[in-house]
């Protein structure tokens, strides 16, 4: 049971800057209210995982007072916590306490799932009519007549209808939408041929005729909803699962009356004017400018800037922008709907399009499937009835070639391959939005990066910690524990256990830097130019101004030098993407001084500093209009308007949030090799779509004929539909085996020559 | 013949009796956690924690 120790997690894993924990006034705003007093609160807890963890959280939060129940849901890793009262019980600090991080969950999907038991509704239904109606058809078909042949179709008949109607609702209701709007879908043939099978083993039943064909019309509803399921369940899973991450956006704001009073509004209802109060930690809601208070802002999901500003009185700040340091007083100066984050939603639609024309393989080939289908069907009658001026034969030939051509192996072909290939994808941490991603995926020729936050991870590192005097570094880490600023938390990493500093007085600088005393003498560790107020010739240093250093009684005695990290794998995957025969651009907001660093780092050839979020979707659509299918990869809300123009989007989890909206991958871990693999089961995906119609194709060229010259029997007829539709379905298992190999041995062959390098470095 | 009228109803009933257990069971919400269910039968229930100690 000690698969996860809670705790061991959280002394690891430093709070990041990005995870900013929910406050309890926004849990209160995002609650449910049951009625009677009574709340439901829904939390996203992305660790738990298993039995453990459920028993260690239910029973904390049943202790705490006013809390009514509390359940956690595995497979959706959530837990829903009812409770009474107008105070928030401290639920998400309760969380944290023990270990699992928790993220406000918006509790919006009750719709979708309406769906999805609609749908399993309907294939049980669909099943359990299929089931019986092929019984008695067995029976018919193994020589039962007369009377008895006759009661049991009349019983198939009754059975037959419930299932039509509700299951083959679906398909009606599909098919009828699109011929309204004057279009052709799969379900127009699907709902026809169903209808019309139906009718006419009626009329046969009515006059005592030998075939019915109830077991087809019922039969071909249940593997149609089959894969209609399946598909569903894909995209639902996908969806719920990168909706459930951390909300980024703030909710709401701490606003400061003319009268001293302090209210939390939510983020829609504050107005230009309003004094707001942003803690350290806290993310700004909407543009503002700075009232009161010095702080570091950090910028990078805003702008790319890897660098955090520091801002003082009169700057101005975006949406969106982290507040690292000391408390600020801003006053609003746009609403919600005209901030930044608004104007990036704005951008996003205005670059809509860039894959909104783009349809979905299976819809291609029903456009062109239904018409051949239906005109087969009528020729045939057409031609029986020229031929024997047998209206009633040649009905019944007409609707037995319908049935055997319907599209019953073409319906499981597509979703069968996407739900496993969504599920090879989702073991290695990938979420897919929906199939047409993974085949637009597959097409791209381009692929673009976005720098901090995507191929960096915008967390500073250390790269001068082997020249700095060991016990200057351990001192400097000591003070840097007491700030949560990027730098700090990266000189902190380098605490020695043993010795632990004894200082006086610790004090944060906003803006500059920490100062504190120990043993008579003043240490600071910050900006040089107010670190080192003694050392003021020379105090520009090799690294420029702007370094950050420690001094002792102000004189400098270390400096430090930062860069970006970058993020873990991210050299083999752009190697793997120029074998694959990508093109690998960068676009950045980042000055080009940090842009040509990780482009040298990283072998990107091709590279454009300080765009603006439109300049991305310029370069963007200029790309598309050389012919070029482009992938974006990247995090800001600055990518965000680049992510929808390109022809297919891949975002990190760790992403603002309408960034991850956007995306039409978003991959968990911290690994960049999540973009070939994506890329890799893509491609294998699309070749067996490929595969797997070419098989139904051949299926029915091959059915058709002998349907047509009216040898088809309703036995020929459900064998030769249950084994197309097999064969595709076990088509499509070959996905999970062949990319498993394929994937570890192509780690395999980067790990290598990567590891050598390293090898040769370190000598 | 006559065996049959009293066969086909109760295959019918029998299999209609399955079907409802099944649409019963996803309305009572028997498939929302999957998961879980399998985790939970390890877990001492403690909702009577007042009444019924137990010693671990």
């Amino acid at each position: 049971m000690s698969c996860c120790a809670p705790g061991a997690e959280m002394a690891l894993d430093l709070v990041s800057p990005v995870s900013v924990l929910p406050s309890s006034q926004e849990v209160k705003l995002a609650s449910r209210s049951l009625g009677d007093d009574l709340h439901q609160t829904d939390l996203s807890v992305p660790t738990v995982h298993c039995g453990a963890c459920m028993q260690t959280i239910e029973t904390a939060l049943r202790k705490l007072d006013y809390v009514e129940a509390a359940r956690v849901n595995l497979s959706t890793r959530r837990v829903s916590i009812r409770w009474r009262g107008d105070e928030v019980p401290p639920l998400v600090a309760v969380l944290g306490r023990l270990g699992y991080p928790a993220h406000l969950f918006e509790a919006d999907t009750d719709a979708k799932d309406k769906t999805l038991s609609e749908l399993i509704r309907a294939v049980a239904v669909a099943g359990f009519a299929a089931g019986n109606i092929m019984l008695l058809s067995v029976s018919v078909w193994s020589g039962a007549d007369g009377a008895t042949r006759d009661l049991f179709h009349w019983v198939s008949a009754l059975i037959a209808i419930p299932a039509l109607a509700f299951a083959g609702g679906i398909f009606f209701k599909s098919a009828w939408n699109a011929l309204r709007h004057g279009r052709m879908n799969m379900d127009v043939p699907i709902a026809v041929g169903v209808s019309l099978a139906y009718a006419m083993s009626l009329y046969e039943t009515i006059t005592h005729g030998d075939h019915a064909y109830f077991d087809a019309s019922v039969s071909l509803l249940f593997f149609l909803l089959i894969g209609r399921t399946l598909d569903h369940v894909m995209r639902e899973r996908a969806r719920t699962a990168v909706k459930g991450l951390s909300q980024l956006a703030a909710r709401g704001a701490m606003v400061l009356r003319g009268d001293g009073a302090r209210d939390y509004l939510p983020v829609g209802e504050i107005e230009p004017g309003m004094q707001l109060l942003i803690a350290a930690g806290e993310r700004i809601p909407v543009d503002g400018k700075i009232a009161r208070g010095t702080s570091d802002v950090d910028c990078s999901l805003v702008s790319g800037e890897s660098t955090p500003r520091s801002v003082s009185p009169e700057d101005t700040v975006q949406a969106g922008v982290l507040n690292l340091t000391g408390p600020l007083t801003i006053e609003a100066t746009a609403a919600a709907k005209d901030s930044f984050l608004a104007e990036m939603v704005r951008l996003m639609e205005a670059a809509e399009g860039g894959r909104a024309h783009y349809r979905r393989i299976a819809d291609r080939v029903s456009a062109l499937y239904a018409p051949v289908v239906h005109l087969t069907a009528f020729v045939t009658f057409v031609g029986w009835m020229a031929a024997t001026g047998d209206w009633h034969r040649a009905m019944t030939i007409a609707i037995a070639v319908l049935i055997i051509t319907c599209p019953c192996a073409l319906g499981l072909a597509v979703p069968i391959v996407q739900v496993v290939a969504a599920r090879r994808l989702f073991e290695n941490g990938i979420m897919v939005k929906d199939g047409s991603a993974m085949e637009r995926l597959a097409t791209i020729d381009t692929a673009v990066f976005d720098k901090t936050g995507t191929l960096t991870l915008g967390q500073p590192k250390l790269v001068n910690a082997s020249s700095i005097d060991p016990a200057m570094l351990a001192i400097a880490a000591d003070l840097a524990a007491h700030s949560r600023h990027p730098y700090s938390k990266a000189i902190s990493g380098f605490a020695v256990s043993s010795s632990q500093h004894k200082f006086d007085a610790v004090a944060e600088h906003p803006g500059f830097g920490i100062e504190a005393t120990a043993a008579g003498s003043i240490w600071r560790l910050g900006r040089r130019g107010w670190a080192g107020w003694k050392a003021r010739t020379g105090g520009e240093g090799k690294h420029g101004y702007g370094g950050t250093v420690l001094t002792k009684n102000g004189m400098i005695v270390a400096s430090f030098v930062f860069e970006d990290a970058l993020r873990l794998d991210t050299r083999a995957a752009i190697d793997q993407l120029h074998n694959a025969g990508m093109c690998v651009a960068m676009l950045s907001g980042d000055t080009a001084k940090a842009c040509a660093e990780v482009a040298d780092v990283l072998g990107v050839d091709d590279f454009v500093p300080c765009l603006l979020p439109s300049g991305k979707v310029e370069r963007i659509e200029s790309l598309a209009r050389d012919g070029h299918k482009v992938l974006m990869v990247g995090d800001g809300l600055n990518d965000t308007p680049a992510l929808s123009a390109a022809h297919v989007s891949i975002a990190p989890a760790t992403a603002a949030d309408i960034g991850r909206n956007a995306a039409d991958f978003v991959f968990l871990r911290e690994s960049l090799l999540a973009v070939p693999l994506a890329l890799h089961v893509s491609r294998k995906a699309r070749s067996l779509i490929r595969q797997n119609i070419t098989i139904a194709i051949v299926y029915n060229a091959v059915a058709m004929p002998i349907a047509i010259l009216g040898h088809v029997t309703p036995l020929i007829a459900a064998v030769a539909m249950s084994a197309s539709s097999l064969l595709v379905i076990g088509n499509a298992m070959r996905l999970q085996g062949f990319a498993t190999t394929v994937a570890s041995s192509e780690t395999a062959r980067q790990d290598r020559p990567a590891r050598a390098g390293a090898l040769a470095r370190y000598s | 013949m006559t065996t049959l009228a009293y066969l086909i109803p109760v295959a019918l009933f029998l299999g209609a009796l399955g079907l409802s257990g099944f649409l019963w069971a996803l309305r009572s919400g028997q498939y929302d956690d999957l998961d879980g269910a399998a985790e939970r039968i390890l877990i001492d229930r403690d909702d009577g924690a007042e009444n019924a100690p137990r010693s671990k």
